[in-house]
């Protein structure tokens, strides 16, 4: 294990922590530089921390064993993670991670002795069009096979440094193969805050209400209405938050729109701040797409220089507004509104207590509107283009989808809102297509005979994630990908989700391994009935969907995984006593996650 | 005039900034709870409070009572719901009843007992969890910990010391103390602060006097969480 000099450590305190301010509230920013630094937070770097950033070694620490993207120990040289999101898993990214594992001669999770390397296996990297996908130090890398892991093997073991890696293994391409009212009439930049410049709040308000543009992360909350609401709470200070942390399995559109319509996202972002009245906006960058961040830092500066952002919008002095990236660090449930800005306020992302919503107590407890990217873009055509435009293509206009699974052209669709699940199913080429997840693991299941459903506000809401399942599809894969998802994923704040989740796991890993029974059947029924009644937020509120899905639309597969009962082995299962023993004598892997 | 809520059949009064919890409290009315404590802010971690506040479930203690607001909490369902919880949570920890020296004083022992669990219907997860025992006068003792934040609130909030924070995530989701070692003993925690004392279950117990009242005795011994916590007794 590598052992960091002292000294070392406290020079990249004080400069990590100078960088931020010594502000607390960039605690998570300023432990991530460490870990891009040491590839950890080294445990002799937390009281330093936390003497620098004036906080506790408890608040640290906190940080440090939340956040995925955060480790107590070095992951060497080389931090690869694999991702084993469903669509990717459906490519075999298990059989990759295994051979990667094996020429490398690691465990998962595990970092190899010499510091040299780990590879995890992790959830969506938001590359599911172009996977088996993975990351490596942060940057992508995409359309794994078995030669492109032989090939990544031999650099690593060669101790290639990354930027001398073939390029190919790190191209990202953004796909969209139908366009409609948003990315088919491209605005100009500045377009928007023009045609805004002389209009009141109140009028551009009026406009995006009467455009019907609801929120496009997924809840649709009128998003006229949470502009409004900020507008009006008292406050001297407000605050816009682009929540860039896009992490439903299945999603990709808001990497798409952040790489090559930063301008017009940025631009809603700078409209929404007139409107509301703020000054300073964040985007919350999930820590998945750090490598956009250079650009979006570029796009942001390029936009100060031509009075599109900083002191003087269009040359109107009165007119300020700035943008400053925040990254996140690997939790789902920092795409939860309050828990995004707990995690923006440098804290662990737990949901906050509601009322009061953010739109009156949000970052640092004033006032904030939090809107998903697509929203924030959509908002910008809206604002140049007048609510007439948008809403031509029916109500509430268009809605991105990104599509991928068994599919011939899995990418960026947008369809106008209302569209039917087997317009999209169709339009990406998912002939004989038997069920479509919609809305990603917390969505709904849909199986062919529901395809002719409509993807509208009141029926079927998404996020825009849409995974297609192909004739051979298990679809139990699915739902243990999912549900072993939301077990990973859960902040464990609440009592329901924390622990609902980790019994519905084990449920599913028995089923997986055919030792389900009977009493597993009850519990599951209990578990689906009360951990999305009682739980905080939407996680606790979706996590048993999946089981749920299966369970009511696939009574037969669900039945079959069920044993005939036992009662002679209900309590006792010798597998799981052993699998400890097992574990450390090598005789099966560790278990992954 | 008062304004009022109904919970169940139960015309309650309140006043303004109270929530439901509160309420419902002041009127005598009990509703389960673990991580609520009068004397602290609400957390709403539990979720035991759950109630159908016109048919949209939130948590009592942090849902502001509003004038004809319906509140049910006494009804089967969620009762049924309740009951579920503390099995979950009782699977999630160890919690070894037998032999425990909270026995009989424990708010999760009496919580289950008043809901009529009498046994476990889901797989318990038997975690592996290390007892703190750096402190000379206190136990840390993580098996039983329940997450509630009872003992983090109390000693921020009231000691002023801040000695305890929650760390890790989901299943990892762990006490964590506030040291440079992140031990106990080496945190400024001191037997006769408010955090020594105010954990519902057996997390933090204080060393020495564990049978001093016998078992039997004990306040849950001779009567029901729902009775005690209504006439104030042990809050």
């Amino acid at each position: 294990m590598e052992v960091f000099e002292r000294a070392d450590l406290a020079a990249a305190v004080v400069t990590a922590g100078g960088q931020h301010g010594n502000d607390p509230h960039n605690a998570l920013q300023v432990c991530l530089q460490l870990q891009q630094q040491f590839s950890c937070v080294p445990a002799d770097a937390v009281p330093m921390l936390a003497h620098q950033l004036h906080t506790t070694t408890g608040h640290i620490t906190s940080l440090v064993s939340f956040y995925s993207f955060l480790s107590e120990t070095p992951r060497g040289l080389y931090d690869l993670y694999i991702s084993d999101s469903i669509s990717d898993h459906m490519q075999g990214s298990r059989q990759l991670l295994h051979r990667l594992c094996l020429a490398l001669g690691v465990r998962p999770g595990e970092p190899r002795l010499d510091g040299r390397v780990t590879v995890s296996p992790t959830y969506c990297t938001g590359l599911c069009d172009q996977g088996p996908a993975g990351l490596v130090n942060g940057h992508p890398l995409t359309r794994l096979d078995d030669s492109r892991i032989d090939t990544i093997s031999r650099l690593i073991e060669n101790a290639v440094p990354l930027d001398q890696w073939p390029r190919e293994l790190f191209t990202v391409e953004h796909r969209i193969y139908r366009r409609d009212l948003l990315l088919g009439t491209p605005l100009e930049r500045g377009d928007a805050l023009r045609s805004i410049a002389d209009q009141t709040p109140e009028e551009v308000l009026r406009e995006l209400a009467a455009s019907g543009l609801n929120g496009r992360g997924g809840a649709r909350f009128p998003t006229a209405l949470k502009w409004r609401m900020c507008r009006e709470a008292s406050s001297e200070t407000r605050y816009v938050v682009c929540n860039a942390d896009e992490g439903e399995p299945g999603t990709f559109k808001d990497r798409v729109l952040l790489a090559d319509y930063a301008d017009d996202v940025i631009e809603g972002m700078t409209v929404c701040a007139r409107v509301i009245g703020a000054r300073e906006g964040f985007i919350y960058l999930r820590g998945e797409y750090a490598w956009l961040r250079p650009h979006l830092e570029w796009v942001l500066q390029r936009r100060r220089g031509n009075d599109l952002l900083g002191d003087a919008i269009l040359g109107d002095s009165n007119w300020q507004f700035d943008i400053s990236i925040h990254m996140g660090a690997g939790a789902y449930i920092c795409g939860e509104e309050s828990a995004l800005i707990e995690s923006l306020e440098g804290k662990r992302g737990t949901p906050r207590n509601r009322p009061p919503y953010p739109v009156t107590a949000g970052y640092l407890q004033q006032p904030t509107v939090v809107n998903n990217v697509e929203t924030l873009f959509s908002a910008a055509h809206i604002a140049a283009r007048g609510s007439a435009w948008f809403g031509t293509s029916g109500a509430g206009g268009t809605k991105l989808h990104s599509v991928s699974g068994h599919c011939e052209r899995p990418g960026i669709y947008e369809f106008p809102v209302g569209c039917s699940v087997g317009e999209v199913v169709t339009a990406a080429g998912g002939d004989g297509a038997i069920a479509v997840q919609v809305a990603g693991a917390a969505g709904e299941l849909l199986l062919a005979e529901e395809f002719q459903r409509c993807i509208d506000l009141n029926t079927l809401k998404t996020s825009g994630s849409f995974i297609i399942f192909g004739p051979d599809h298990d679809l139990f894969t699915t739902t243990a990908n999912f549900t072993r998802f939301f077990a990973h994923e859960t902040c464990g704040f609440c009592a329901p989700c924390r622990t609902g989740t980790q019994l519905a796991r084990s449920v599913v890993d028995r089923m997986a391994a055919g030792r389900a029974f009977g009493r597993d059947r009850e519990a599951i029924d209990r578990l689906i009935d009360v951990t999305p009644a009682l739980s905080h937020c939407g996680l606790g509120g979706t996590a048993m969907n999946p089981l749920r899905d299966l369970r009511d639309k696939c009574p037969q597969r669900y039945q079959a995984l069920f044993s005939e009962d036992d009662t002679s082995v209900l309590h006792f299962d010798l597998e799981q006593e052993l699998s400890e023993i097992k574990t450390l004598t090598g005789e099966i892997p560790e278990a992954e996650q | 005039m008062t304004d009022t809520i109904t919970i169940d059949d139960h015309q309650v009064p309140f006043e303004a900034g109270q929530t439901i919890m509160e309420a419902a409290r002041a009127a005598g009315l009990y509703i389960e709870h673990l991580c609520y404590n009068p004397a602290y802010q609400p957390h709403g971690s539990c979720k035991l409070c759950s109630v159908k506040v016109d048919g949209v479930i939130q948590t009592a203690c942090t849902m502001p009572a509003i004038a004809g607001q319906k509140v049910e909490s006494d009804s089967p369902e969620m009762k049924s719901r309740r009951k579920t919880l503390v099995e979950m949570i009782f699977a999630e920890g160890n919690h070894y009843c037998a032999f425990c020296i909270k026995s009989g004083s424990c708010d999760l022992q009496a919580l289950a007992y008043h809901l009529d669990m009498h046994e476990n219907s889901f797989n318990h997860r038997y975690p592996v969890r290390v007892i703190d025992a750096s402190h000379p006068d206190l136990i840390l003792d993580h098996d039983r910990c329940i997450f509630c934040g009872l003992c983090i609130r109390a000693s921020r909030d009231q000691d002023h010391k801040n000695v305890f924070t929650m760390a890790g995530r989901g299943k990892a989701t762990r006490l964590a103390v506030n040291s440079e070692t992140g031990k106990l003993g080496d945190s400024t925690i001191a037997a006769d602060d408010a955090a020594a004392h105010v954990c519902p279950v057996g997390a933090i117990m204080p060393r020495r006097g564990a049978y001093s009242t016998p078992i039997g005795e004990r306040y849950f011994d001779a009567r029901g969480i729902d009775e005690i916590d209504n006439a104030s007794g042990k809050l």
